[in-house]
Parts: C-alpha cells; structure tokens; sequence
C-alpha cells in the first residue's frame, strides 16, 4: 500500500501556516537566539517578543522562579519598541520562509491603533493583540479582564490593522468565553489563548518573594489542562480560529490542544529546557496524524468526542 | 555560536559534601566553537527540572577523540543535586559555549601587539574555579586573591594551579582558618596600595564581594571586569528573564550581554 503523503498546513484566520507549530510570544525573542539552533524557516509561524509603542526596560530582577513543572515570569514587556523592531528585527525575520506575527500591548486603544497600522504597513503577517500581559501596571491584563475593554481595543486594532488581528487572552478570568465572545463579536479574526497564570513564589527564609515585583505569570507544563479546557470552552462559545498554547512540550500535548478546537499552537517555555522543541512537537503530531490515518493534520481541529 | 550537544562525562570527583569536579567530553566546543573558562555550559538537569542550570567552565582543552570543559560545581538545589549524582559515562544535554568570558585580549585571537599588563585575579568560594584559565593563559605576571568561607574549602586541586600559574597567590578566609582572616577585598586594597603595576582585575564571587572588589578597584582607577550572576532561563538572550540593572538605567542580560561586565557599567544599588 503506498503510503499516504501527510498535509501539515493549518490556516489561521486566512493565513497559510505550513505546519501547525508557533513559537509563543516572550519566550523566542526575534527569532535570531534560537535560530542558531534550527532553522527559522522550518516552523509554521513566530509570535514576536511583545512590543510597546515605545522602548520598555522592563522589571527589575529577579524575573524568573522556577516551579513544579513550570515557570514564573515577570519580565514585564521589556522591548525596543514598534519602531525599532520594524526597522531592525524584521528584515531579518523577513529572510525565512516563516509567517511573522508581531505582537502588541498598548497605554491606551489609541497606542493599539498606532501600532497596529505601523505594523501593517511594515508588512508582518499577522498581529497579536495582547490584552493579558500580567506583568505590568497599565493597561496589558486590565484590558484582557473586562469585556467592554477588551471589544474597544479590538475594534480600534481592527479599524486600524490590514493584516489579520488575533487577540490574546487571559485565563485570570472568571469566564473566558465571555471575553472571548466580545472580542469576536468586535470583529477579531482570530484568538489565542492561553496566556500565564498569575503566580507567586515565597523564600520561607528571606519571607519574601522570588520574583522583586512579587508575581508573575506561570507557564509550562503545569499549566496544560487549563489550556486545553479554556480553549475547548472557547472553542464551544464562538466560531473564530484559535491558537492555542500553555504547556505545550510534545505533539501529543499539541495534539490535545487541536482536539479542544485550536487551528494551530503555539509552543513557548518548552523551549527552555530543548532549543528545537517546536521541531519536536511538529514532527510527534505528525506522527499522531499519520498513526490515525489522517490525511492532514488539520483533521484533528475540533475532533473531541466528549461524554 | 552555541550548539546542542550530547556530552559524556569522563571524570567526577567530589571535592567536600557539597562540591564536585565534573569533566565532560564536549565534542568539538573547543577546537571549533572555542569555548573557554568563564563561559557557562547551559544543562538539563534530568527530567524533573524543567529550567537547564548554567554552570561556569574552569578549564578547556583540545582532546582527542573530543575536546574537554572541566567545571567546578556546589550542590545549590535540585538541579544541582541531581548533577552531582551523574557517574563517569553518563550523557548529559548541554549547550553551549555560552556567555562572553572575560575580556582578556592575550587569549583572544587575532589579537597582536599588544603593551604588557598585570592582572590581578579576584575570586571568591565557587567563583574562583572559572579564574583558572585565566591565571595559566597570559603572558604577563598574574597575582590571584582567593577568598573561601573556610579552610576547608579552599581545595587544593584549585588553589595549586593559581599557585604554579601566578608570581603570587594570596589566601583569605572569612573565618581565619588559613591565610588572611577576612574578605578579599582588604587583600586588594592593600595590594593596590603597594603596587601600581595592575592594569585590570577579573573578579568572581557572590555578588557582594563583586560590589565591594568593585569599589576598591574604582577608588584606584583600576579597570575592573566583574562575572555576573541572575536566575536564567533560555541561557540564550531570547526569554529576557535574567536582566541586571545597568548604571545608565538600561537593561542588560547576562547570559547574552555578560557574564561578565565591566564593573563601572553595573548599578550596584539596584
């Protein structure tokens, strides 16, 4: 019997991926680091390290606590700013064959838009709208917590974007469909979800936290049946595409997320403990598919039997 | 550039209850990558340590059939823990070179005439081991000051190769159990004060040992290079997660940017 040649490519609110593995904004950089290890061009898509409007220094140290099956981050943003990665990270992403979705945090609706035409007209291939930063102060999670806000940042980004927006959001909700559905029904092409989990760790001896701005955000393997639940929840509640992400380390951690209902993932702290996870997780949810006799892999998409 | 390697471990030896000798067959991370002390090796620390620990080299060679890194590690917590229970044999997931090293122009290639200097080696507890290279690889006259909590830790397959590499090597213990009873820094000042020949110092300790090297070293005009360290993720640049406080307010990274600064640039109140 000839074997069955295996469809990787997945579409993510009308963009063309051509396989179904990301790499999670925050935790890749530009793209440069990790592209020492594996080639840039062999991944489905890169969410770009979150930009502001303007340079951000980010929080002071230490950003980083280690937990069972997991991190805390509390980098708070830092970035060059829009302007700065437009002008010197992505002509460099732009040399691989590789989808660039840049990724945003605005002050205001108003900085969404500023950023989002900027980004537009520099060609990206996609935004991400965060609204669930839960490292900093202004705007970032506010907006990713109440439903009138996060549809006003949703609608400024849409008003001002020609790309494909795709909002973020925050699993530090009571409800993420209710979120979910307002940001679809303000027009969002696509969502991704999750974000961190805010956390918090304490030296029993010092009696102070890990992390100098006391919380952070939690991601890793600990945090994966939150996603898969939130995006199976989404994926119930409304009709828009998702990316879904939050512990993903193998293909069969991805493969759960595509079931729950996500088009695409996204893979991010895995990479800390192995530079070419993404790869890794590609090539296992390939195997999955081919095992089950797929056809392509966007087969599994929504594929949930549930009781 | 770092490359992920398979490493093989060739000799481990235990140098008191906390601390071990490790070396690790490296492939070709020497030769070709160029790896040296002061640089960190990236390792994955078994399956339940999601975070690789960065641990500083002390010594490189070119070997045959792969080059070796020497490092010289304490049992801090779970991912060193788990480190110290590997056997002559075992594989262990490494990347790697990484970080700058210290600046030293002697050692780096391409490098030509360059005037004569004297260096003066600052190290303190485990961050004396990552001086060794230092003290063997230069030209010119090197003076070492050794700072140990006690005598007991100042062991002697290290401290024997600042004493066959360096014109001088000078003892300090917190507790005044061998050598001088104090913080290195006393010794520095007192050998600034004799000497004006030192043209740099490489320092690496815990941090206030750095700050306060750094303080002897600014009040004597004496360029001063200090080895940083901040709790790390990626290892890489990528994650941002181990940022340091620059004097001028920016932001550096020291698995990317250092480990090693030049100790005017760092904001030591931050």
């Amino acid at each position: 019997m000839r074997k069955k040649c295996l469809d990787l490519s997945v579409e993510l609110a009308g963009v063309r991926l051509k396989n179904p593995v990301v790499v999670a904004s925050g935790t890749f950089g530009f793209g440069r680091e990790y592209g020492q290890f594996f080639d840039l061009s062999e991944l489905g898509g890169i969410c770009c390290k979150g930009l502001t409007l303007h340079p951000r220094e980010g929080n002071p140290p230490p950003r980083i606590a280690e937990t069972p099956f997991g991190i805390l981050n509390s980098v708070g943003l830092q970035n060059p700013g829009v302007d700065a990665f437009i002008e010197d990270e992505l002509p460099f992403l732009r040399q691989h064959d590789v989808k660039v979705i840049a990724n945003i945090s605005g002050n205001t609706p108003e900085e969404y838009g500023v950023m989002c035409e900027k980004l537009s007209e520099a060609g990206v291939d996609m935004i991400e709208v965060n609204i669930s930063c839960p490292n900093v102060k202004a705007g970032g999670l506010a907006y990713g917590t109440r439903p009138e806000l996060a549809a006003e940042v949703t609608r400024e980004a849409k008003q001002h974007a020609t790309v494909p927006v795709m909002v973020k959001l925050s699993p530090n909700v009571t409800d993420i469909t209710e979120i979910a559905r307002a940001v679809a029904d303000a027009g969002a092409d696509a969502l991704s979800l999750i974000n961190t989990l805010r956390g918090m760790r304490i030296d029993v001896n010092t009696r102070r936290p890990i992390l100098k701005v006391n919380t952070g955000g939690l991601s890793g393997p600990a945090v994966l049946p939150v996603a898969i639940h939130m995006v199976w929840e989404v994926a119930s509640a409304v009709k828009l595409p998702i990316l879904g992400m939050g512990g993903v380390s193998t293909g069969e951690d991805a493969a759960q997320l595509l079931l729950a209902g996500a088009s695409a993932v996204a893979v991010g702290t895995a990479l800390f403990a192995d530079p070419c996870a993404p790869l890794k997780v590609r090539d296992g949810l390939a195997e999955i598919a081919a095992r089950q006799g797929l056809s392509a892999v966007r087969e599994l998409t929504g594929g949930i039997r549930p009781w | 550039m770092p490359i992920q390697q398979i490493c093989t471990v060739v000799e481990m030896t235990q140098l008191d209850a906390s601390t071990w000798w490790m070396v690790l067959e490296v492939g070709k991370m020497v030769e070709q990558h160029g790896l040296r002390g002061g640089q960190f090796l990236h390792i994955k620390c078994g399956d339940n340590q999601l975070l690789r620990r960065p641990i500083s080299v002390a010594i490189t060679g070119w070997d045959e059939p792969e080059d070796l890194a020497t490092l010289i590690f304490e049992v801090r917590g779970e991912g060193t823990k788990w480190l110290s229970q590997r056997r002559v044999g075992d594989k262990l997931d490494v990347l790697g070179p990484l970080g700058n090293g210290f600046h030293v122009p002697e050692i780096e290639e391409d490098c030509v005439e360059i005037e004569e200097r004297h260096y003066l080696l600052v190290g303190g507890g485990i961050g004396v081991p990552p001086l060794i290279m230092y003290g063997w690889s230069m030209p010119w006259p090197r003076t070492a000051v050794l700072g140990f909590r006690t005598k007991g830790k100042a062991f002697s397959s290290v401290v024997s190769r600042f004493q066959e590499a360096c014109e001088k090597t000078y003892l300090c213990t917190d507790d005044g159990t061998l050598g001088r009873h104090g913080f290195v820094d006393g010794q520095v000042r007192e050998l600034l004060e004799q000497d004006k020949s030192f043209t740099q110092i490489l320092a690496c300790g815990p941090k206030p040992m750095l700050k306060s090297v750094a303080k002897v070293a600014a009040e004597f005009g004496v360029p001063c290079q200090v080895s940083m360290e901040e709790r790390m993720a990626c290892g890489i640049g990528a994650c941002l997660g181990c940022a340091i406080r620059m004097k001028d307010g920016s932001m550096k990274h020291v698995c990317k940017d250092g480990p090693v600064f030049n100790a005017e640039e760092v904001d030591w109140d931050a």
